[in-house]
C-alpha cells in the first residue's frame, strides 16, 4: 500500500479537531500497511506545521482565493488531481455538510466508490473495511469497496486526536489549481451564517439539547439559561428545527451536526437512532424525559423521569449553587 | 420544462428501533412483518419541490422515476397522486442489490433516454442506507452540476437558484440548467394527495424499463456492477446502564443529578 490521503478542512484559518482525528486514523492505517500519510489543504495555507506534527508525511497545498470557502465545483477538480498525483489507496474526509457534499462527487469523478458517515475504518487483509450506520442508525453495515481509492467520510469523535510531535518532517507540494470556467459552473450568490452567539457546537464541552418534548420555542429559552449556567451550548433534534422553535443550525443528528461533548443533556428527546448518530459519541448523556420508556434512556448514563419545566429550573439553581 | 424526480421505496422509517431485524445470510435489513413500504421522506420533499416549481411554470412536465422491484410502482402512484404527470419504473432482476454507483448509472441512463431533461430532483439521502450518494452520482455521470441539500428551489430564465443548507446557515447558489438538485427536509412538509388527484393518478401513464431498454448490460448493473460490497450487517447493541435519579420532587432530583455529575467531574 502506498498512501492514505486526508482532506483537511479549516475553520477560520485553523485546523479542526475532526481533521486531526483523521490524521491520527490515517497514520495508524498507513503504519499498519507500511505506507505514508498525505494531507490535502485547499484555500489558504498556514496550518501546514500542525498537519505535519499530527502525522502527515506529505502535504499537497492548493492556494487560491476561490478555494478559501468550500465550493464543490472549485474543490472537486483540484482534489481529484491531488488524489491521482498521490496515487492514494484511501481518502478520508470529515463527515459534515462539506464532506457529505464533496465525497460522493469526488468518488464519481475518480471512478471509484464512497462510504459516507463511517464510524470505523480498518484494514483487513489489505482491504479497507468501513463500518457505517444505516436505517437511521437502527442498523450498521460493514462494507468494502472494489475500486480504489476507497473514499470514506468519517463521523467526528470516532477517533482520538493524535499527540502533536514537532520533530516530524514532511514534504510540501504546491498544486496549481484551475479555478476558472468551464470547471466552475455554479455561482455562489450569498452565504447566510446563523449568528453564532456562543461557541460552535462541535467545540462545546457541554451541550444542552431539546426535542419535540419541549412543546414549543419557550423551552429553548429555559435550556439556554441552563447552557449559560454550565458554560455550554444549545442544540436540538430535528423536530424543533422543522417546526421553527430554534434555528436549523442547532440540529444534531444524521442529517445535522455531529457533536462530541463531555456532557450531553437531552431534554424531551426520544432518542431515535437518527438523532443519536449525531451525539452518541458524547462521554456522558443525561436524559430528561416524561416517558420512562423513551429510547434515550438506553443511551443515557443518568436519567431523570419528569417534566423538564419543573426539573430544569431546579437544576439551574443547583448548578448555580455549585458554581458560587 | 422537463423535471425528473428520482424516488426510492423504503420500509417506513418511522417504525421503532425494535422492529428492525438483520438477515445475516442475505446481509440485508428486514423490518418485521407488517411494516409498510413508503416513499423515502426526502424524496417526497423532492416531489414537493417539483410541484412548487410547476406552480410557477405551469408548462413544466414532472416525471417520477424509481428503481426497484414491481412493488416500487406504489411510490410512483404516490408521486402521481401528489401531482406528478407520469411515472417510470426501472425494474429488472439484473438491478437487484444495486449500490450507489449502479443506482446512479441506471437512473442516469433512464434520464438520458427521456432526453432533454432540464432538472433532476431527488432527496438528499434515502432513509434506508442513508448514504446520500446517488444524487451526486447522477449529476457526475450526466456531466451536469449538482447542488445538494436544498431548502428552496426556484427557476428563472433557465437558471436554477437554490438555497442550500450548511452546518451553520445557508447559501444561495445558481447555475444554468440542466442541473441535479437534492432536497433536504428544510424545504417543508410535502402535500398530501387529494382524493381527486388520487383518482386522476390512476389514469396517468407509468412506463416500465429494463436494463436492455436502457442499453445497459446485465453485468454492468445491480450487484454485478456494484463497487460496494456489504460484508456484514448488525444491529448495534446498547448497554443499558442508565442510572435513574430518584427523588420525591424535581428539586430533589435536581440536587441528585448535580451531585452525580459533580462526582463524575462532568460539571
Amino acid at each position: 500500500m502506498s498512501c492514505v490521503l486526508v482532506v483537511v478542512e479549516t475553520v477560520h484559518g485553523k485546523t479542526t479537531g475532526p481533521a486531526c482525528e483523521l490524521l491520527g486514523l490515517a497514520r495508524r492505517l498507513a503504519d499498519q500497511a507500511g505506507g505514508t500519510v498525505a494531507a490535502a489543504l485547499l484555500g489558504r495555507g498556514g496550518v501546514a506545521e500542525e498537519l505535519i506534527s499530527r502525522g502527515a508525511d506529505k502535504l499537497y497545498v492548493a492556494e487560491h482565493a476561490a478555494l478559501g470557502e468550500y465550493h464543490a465545483d472549485a474543490w472537486v477538480p483540484v482534489l481529484a488531481r491531488i488524489c491521482r498525483q498521490a496515487a492514494c489507496d484511501a481518502v478520508l474526509i470529515c463527515h459534515n455538510a462539506v464532506g457529505a457534499d464533496l465525497a460522493p462527487r469526488l468518488a464519481f469523478r475518480l471512478g471509484t466508490a464512497v462510504a459516507t458517515g463511517c464510524v470505523d475504518v480498518a484494514l483487513s487483509a489489505g482491504r479497507f473495511v468501513l463500518t457505517r450506520p444505516c436505517y437511521g442508525d437502527n442498523a450498521r453495515e460493514v462494507v468494502s469497496l472494489k475500486t480504489a481509492p476507497a473514499i470514506a467520510t468519517v463521523r467526528p469523535g470516532c477517533y482520538d486526536v493524535p499527540a502533536s510531535d514537532a520533530s516530524r518532517s514532511a514534504t510540501v507540494e504546491q498544486v496549481q489549481p484551475e479555478c476558472d470556467a468551464p470547471a466552475i459552473r455554479t455561482r455562489i450568490v450569498a452565504r447566510k451564517r446563523d449568528a453564532a452567539d456562543g461557541m460552535r457546537l462541535e467545540d462545546a464541552k457541554i451541550i444542552v439539547a431539546g426535542g419535540r418534548g419541549l412543546n414549543g420555542a419557550e423551552g429553548f429559552r429555559v435550556l439556554g439559561k441552563l447552557a449559560q449556567a454550565l458554560g455550554g451550548a444549545v442544540g436540538a433534534s430535528r423536530v424543533p428545527c422543522d417546526l421553527g422553535w430554534c434555528p436549523r443550525s442547532w440540529q444534531i443528528g444524521l442529517t445535522g451536526r455531529t457533536v462530541t461533548p463531555e456532557l450531553y443533556i437531552a431534554v424531551g428527546i426520544s432518542g431515535a437512532g437518527h438523532h443519536m448518530a449525531g451525539c452518541g459519541s458524547a462521554k456522558a448523556i443525561v436524559a430528561v424525559n416524561t416517558d420512562p420508556e423513551a429510547a434515550i434512556f438506553r443511551d443515557a448514563r443518568y436519567g431523570v423521569v419528569g417534566d423538564y419545566r419543573r426539573f430544569i429550573p431546579a437544576f439551574i439553581s443547583e448548578v448555580e449553587k455549585l458554581r458560587s | 420544462m422537463r423535471i425528473v424526480v428520482c424516488v426510492k421505496q423504503v420500509p417506513n422509517p418511522d417504525i421503532a428501533a425494535s422492529q428492525y431485524r438483520v438477515d445475516e445470510q442475505a446481509r440485508t435489513v428486514t423490518p418485521v412483518a407488517g411494516v409498510q413500504w413508503v416513499m423515502s421522506p426526502f424524496d417526497e420533499q423532492a416531489v414537493e419541490a417539483a410541484l412548487r416549481i410547476r406552480e410557477v411554470h405551469p408548462a413544466a412536465k414532472i416525471t417520477v422515476m424509481s428503481l426497484g422491484p414491481e412493488r416500487a410502482r406504489n411510490v410512483l402512484k404516490h408521486g402521481l397522486a401528489m401531482g406528478a404527470d407520469e411515472g417510470v419504473l426501472l425494474t429488472d432482476t439484473a438491478f437487484t442489490d444495486s449500490d450507489g454507483y449502479t443506482t446512479a448509472l441506471t437512473l442516469a441512463a433512464a434520464i438520458k433516454k427521456i432526453g432533454n431533461v432540464d432538472l433532476v430532483l431527488t432527496g438528499r439521502q434515502a432513509a434506508d442506507w442513508d448514504s446520500g450518494v446517488v444524487g451526486a452520482g447522477v449529476g457526475e455521470l450526466l456531466g451536469v452540476p449538482v447542488i445538494s441539500c436544498a431548502k428552496e428551489v426556484r427557476i428563472e430564465d433557465g437558471v436554477v437558484r437554490v438555497e442550500r443548507v450548511l452546518d451553520d446557515g445557508t447559501e444561495i447558489i445558481e447555475v444554468p440548467l440542466p442541473a441535479v438538485v437534492t432536497v433536504s427536509n428544510e424545504l417543508g412538509a410535502p402535500r398530501t394527495p387529494s382524493l381527486r388527484e388520487t383518482m386522476r393518478a390512476a389514469r396517468k401513464p407509468v412506463a416500465a424499463w429494463s436494463a436492455s431498454d436502457l442499453g445497459l448490460a446485465a453485468d454492468a448493473v445491480g450487484a454485478a456492477g456494484a463497487r460496494r460490497v456489504v460484508e456484514r450487517m448488525f444491529i448495534p447493541v446498547k448497554q443499558n446502564r442508565c442510572e435513574l435519579v430518584a427523588g420525591s420532587s424535581p428539586e430533589e432530583q435536581a440536587a441528585g443529578l448535580a451531585l452525580r455529575l459533580r462526582e463524575a467531574k462532568l460539571i
